[in-house]
């Protein structure tokens, strides 16, 4: 009997033990960590920053957050197998990440096959939250047509009418072109493309491009570029004197992953989407920044805000679901308000995509550095279409 | 395009091909002697950006601590090239051939995780050249004065490099050693510190040839893949071995894309085709034509084969009794172990069974086909698109479209393989390299088709074979059927046809076994069964994107097939599982997976010159391998 009773008291105080040292809820996160090492290792510090903050803060429901982080090979085949043993062998509650484009689109599929939510970081493809969106994805970033959308509107002040673009040759350049003609000719009636260049990417052939857009004497220029091919872009282009007289439009080319390598020769006056990590005084930004810095001895990139909102994107929709189930973790996404150190963001119920803006502004240069200029947040719910539109994009 | 800006895209070309030279001189010097493909080549030309870099750092910014620094990595890398021959590639000249283009390949992966260890992950823009960092006015156009010294600089080494060769003792040996090596060798000429110093000079020409950069590309990770390609087209088109070829290769190709982006878009008959995308393939049209018109490449000749070495290779027995029911008792383990797992083994094992499809799919053309392909991939991701295609945009039903997606990489392969048996060696090899980067190209920007670079999505399994089970059964019939159906093959008079063919081809000829016929036969075999393999793997992963037909793809083909042990039957089964096993646990466990799997690789090389089951079998059964 007292054995018995003994027994009995025993395995109560286990399960309630048990109960004070709950599972940690699991989160996937996959990303081509050592194919894009140089937006990627800014992310990893984002959303580890993210992730010690949130769990010493009491976690999600008194749960711990644990993140399984795997890189996924660097290709979408890869990633697919690597995110199944996520759900399989690691048994996550969520997915989280992704760079590029194709690979992104991969495992949004496999999101949906296997009903599992999938929080992507990065990729900037429209397909993800349109044409190829689905119920289980969700997306972080501005999309390609998003950041093209906000440059526009300061193209147009220009009143050029000859212009010439030249963007990397994959689904990012080529889309940012066509947004970037469709919305000129709709903002501004009679523009003419003069010249189109599409190098393949991190392959330009700089010299004979600059040439080539400098035979066709465009009013200004339009460029997608970023990372290697812009740097050797702008170093050809300032010695053959394409810039002169010629505004440039760069996307993602004030991100300090694409504007700190080009150091003193930081081509002045150009008009970019980036993160001017220095200049904004927001309280929220303050507040990241310092803890950042304070954590890695080191300053924020473009990565690191991606990936530091993204884990409280994750975190902030298990606390709202109050349940690691899809269908919950669906609902509790959609209009869910995160704060980032960009401020408040929210995901649209209809699109699945994030109102988180970019910073839009001017390049200049500073004690050798390149640094923006001029700029103003670009919010990004102003940049997408409104719901109805949104909808008929992804054919619902 | 004006009379100017022709002549200034025509100086623009110019300056390219400058580039493009220093760093195919070196690789087809390597080769010519040595017959090392060289994978690590674009590495050395990293390595030697990279070290250029921080030398000027160190140096200061003036002219000398420019050139010294130049001077000084250049020197450091032929350095490195010297430790890789003497190390590495010295204990690999007996082994098969092609062994040693594993441990290149290696070499590839730890020099990547290396890089971005030592440099970090941000690209690093090199500072201009003191005293040639303006530009100067050619016709009304500004032209940097840097690429003018280039423009000087690559005829001045050309010529150097043909006296060193023409003018001087070891040039003399060297191109005896070129011509044949075996004889060179008879005659008493000490082939060990010939290679050695042949390697040498070639990294040193890669090395420099990067430093060069410093003033034109900023020091990133992706340069080694980039630059590797392009200079493998240009020591083929040139003719391998051929120095003044490379020179004349590098000049076609970098005028052809110069003019292509100069011209920017052609009007043809109301079609717009934009030359400037092209430029994304055009160095592989380029070869495509040239092989296809002159099989050795415009300066080279057809030279003796290497004899000795990997030497004639023993002929293929039927597998012994013990091992057949080894291999039956591993397949029947394999399907009991659903019931023991549902979960991860399912969907790694899943992925190792397309893999050994196709990796034994490319056995078959490069064992006992004696067909080198460097473009194997070609035909696995068209099976995919094929699949993937009819059941998108088809309608078809799943299974159907299973069944018939492969008919597309087929047809590739037979119209592929029509010109592709015509060569043989590396020439052939790149020539199936050229076919693949042509259908990757059209799969890359053919957007309403294909999808473009994102590819195709939602490309999914019917009902009842959507569970990982029901797939993993799926693809373990499907594989290990097409497998044994390929091996049964090999031992059919079809397979002794297509040996007799590899091993003498005029014997063969002699007894009335038209041979081109055998190895076209065979080469849309391995196409059809890759394509099964590319089928089976969209299916499990649901969508299909242009890298499943890119290079790294045909590279791990290679990789599994050589790992295994390209002599054996069942090699290349072991080998992908190995390296898919390999990648997985590697990229889970470790940070620098890269240098992981390249440090294996290449203790499995030199350790099993042999591979894998080469290996096994001496082992197994000794002085099987004696002559």
């Amino acid at each position: 009997m007292k054995i018995k009773r003994a027994l009995l008291a025993l395995s109560l105080a286990a399960a309630v033990g048990g109960n004070a040292v709950a599972q940690p809820i699991k989160v996937g996160e996959l990303n081509s960590y050592k194919r894009f090492p140089a937006f990627l290792e800014p992310y990893k510090k984002g959303w580890q920053l993210a992730l010690e903050e949130i769990n010493t803060a009491g976690g999600v429901d008194g749960r711990k957050l644990e993140v399984v982080s795997r890189d996924d090979g660097g290709n979408p085949g890869d990633a697919v197998r690597v995110a199944d043993e996520l759900i399989a062998r690691d048994k996550v509650s969520m997915l989280m990440g992704e760079f590029a484009s194709n690979i992104g689109l991969a495992v949004s599929s496999l999101a949906k096959q296997r009903k599992i939510v999938f929080v992507a970081a990065e990729p900037l493809t429209d397909k993800l939250v349109w044409g190829d969106g689905n119920r289980y994805t969700f997306r972080l970033r501005p999309s390609t047509y998003m950041q093209v959308a906000m440059l526009v509107p300061e193209a147009v002040k220009l009143k050029k009418m000859r212009w010439a673009l030249v963007y990397p040759n994959y689904e990012y350049g080529q889309s940012a072109a066509a947004s970037f003609k469709k919305l000129m000719t709709a903002a501004q009636p009679g523009i003419r493309i003069v010249a189109e260049q599409a190098p393949p990417l991190g392959k330009i052939d700089a010299g004979a491009v600059v040439q080539a857009l400098q035979d066709a004497k465009p009013d200004a220029i339009f460029s997608a570029l970023f990372a290697a091919d812009l740097q050797k872009f702008v170093r050809e282009g300032s010695l053959r004197g394409l810039f002169k007289g010629r505004p440039v439009f760069n996307l993602l080319g004030g991100e300090p992953e694409y504007l700190d390598p080009l150091k003193d020769e930081t081509p002045e006056g150009w008009w970019v989407t980036g993160y001017p990590w220095r200049q904004i005084e927001t309280p929220a930004h303050k507040k990241f920044l310092a803890a950042y810095e304070k954590r890695w001895h080191d300053y924020p990139r473009m990565g690191s805000v991606v990936g530091y909102a993204t884990m409280y994107s994750v975190a902030d929709a298990l606390k709202k679901a109050r349940s690691t189930d899809s269908d919950a973790l669906i609902a509790a996404l959609e209009g869910l308000e995160v704060q980032t150190p960009f401020g408040p963001i929210v995901y649209r119920a209809v699109d699945h995509q994030s109102t988180m803006g970019a910073y839009v502004g001017q390049l200049a240069k500073k004690n050798g550095k390149g640094v923006m200029v001029n700029w103003h947040y670009a919010d990004g719910n102003s940049f997408l279409p409104p719901p109805a539109e949104a909808r008929a994009l992804r054919g619902q | 395009m004006t009379g100017s800006a022709i002549l200034i895209q025509f100086m623009n070309g110019l300056a390219g091909a400058s580039s493009l030279f220093l760093v195919a001189a070196g690789l087809s010097l390597i080769f010519g002697v040595t017959r090392i493909v060289n994978f690590a080549h674009g590495s050395f030309y990293m390595l030697g950006l990279y070290l250029a870099y921080s030398l000027i750092e160190r140096f200061g910014h003036g002219a000398a601590g420019f050139w010294a620094a130049i001077l000084v990595a250049a020197v450091a890398v032929a350095f490195l090239g010297l430790l890789v021959e003497v190390f590495v590639l010295r204990r690999l000249y007996a082994s098969p051939e092609l062994l040693q283009l594993l441990a290149t390949f290696a070499l590839v992966l730890v020099i990547q995780d290396f890089t971005l260890w030592v440099w970090g992950p941000e690209d690093l823009l090199g500072p201009r050249v003191p005293g040639l960092d303006a530009a100067v006015t050619i016709v009304g156009h500004r032209f940097p004065q840097y690429d003018l010294l280039l423009i000087v600089l690559g005829p001045l080494i050309l010529v150097a490099l043909h006296l060193l060769l023409t003018r001087t003792r070891w040039g003399t040996l060297v191109r005896a050693a070129t011509e044949d090596r075996e004889m060179a060798g008879a005659l008493g000429v000490n082939q060990k510190w010939l290679f050695t110093a042949v390697f040498a000079l070639g990294a040193l020409l890669a090395g420099g040839g990067g430093a060069l950069q410093i003033p034109r590309e900023p020091a990133n990770l992706f340069l080694d893949l980039s630059v590797i390609a392009d200079a493998f087209v240009v020591v083929v088109v040139g003719g391998l071995g051929s120095v003044p070829g490379a020179f004349l290769a590098a000049l076609l190709i970098a005028e052809i894309k110069a003019f292509c982006i100069g011209i920017g878009s052609l009007a043809i008959a109301g079609h717009v085709i934009s030359l400037s995308k092209l430029t994304l393939v055009v160095e592989f049209l380029v070869m495509a034509v040239v092989l296809v018109l002159r099989p050795w490449g415009l300066l080279g000749r057809l030279r003796a084969q290497p004899r000795g070495g990997g030497g004639v290779e023993r002929p293929l027995v039927l597998p012994s009794r013990p091992a057949l029911y080894g291999l039956g008792a591993m397949a029947m383990l394999l399907a009991v172990l659903p019931a023991l797992t549902a979960g991860y083994p399912l969907i790694l094992l899943t992925d190792i069974f397309v893999f050994a499809l196709f990796a034994v799919s490319l056995h078959f053309i490069m064992g006992p086909g004696g067909m080198p392909s460097f473009g194997h991939a070609a035909y696995f991701g068209l099976g995919a698109y094929g699949a993937g295609l009819l059941l998108l945009r088809g309608g078809m039903p799943m299974e159907s479209a299973l069944a018939l997606g492969p008919l597309l990489g087929g047809f590739a392969a037979l119209l592929f393989g029509w010109f592709c048996v015509r060569l043989s060696g590396v020439y052939m090899a790149m020539l199936t390299l050229a076919f693949a980067q042509i259908s990757w190209s059209i799969a890359f920007q053919w957007d309403s088709v294909t999808g473009g670079s994102n590819g195709l999505i939602g490309i999914w399994p019917a009902a009842w074979l959507a569970s990982r089970t029901a797939y993993y059964y799926l693809t373990l019939a499907v594989s290990a059927g097409c497998i044994v159906m390929l091996w049964r093959m090999l031992h059919s008079p079809f397979g002794y046809a297509l040996r007799a063919g590899r091993d003498s081809p005029l014997r063969a000829d002699a007894i009335g076994i038209d041979v081109r016929r055998q190895q076209w036969a065979a080469f849309v075999v391995a196409g059809i069964f890759a394509a099964v393999a590319g089928a089976l793997y969209v299916f499990s992963k649901g969508s299909i994107s242009p890298d499943a037909l890119a290079v790294p793809r045909s590279v791990d083909g290679l990789v599994m097939v050589l790992l295994g042990g390209i002599q054996t039957l069942t090699g290349p089964v072991w080998g992908a599982a190995l390296f898919t096993w390999l990648q997985d646990t590697a990229s889970r466990n470790v940070e620098y997976w890269r240098a992981v799997i390249g440090l294996v690789i290449l203790a499995l090389v030199l350790a099993f010159p042999q591979g894998l089951a080469g290996f096994l079998r001496q082992r197994l059964s000794p002085g099987a391998d004696e002559p």
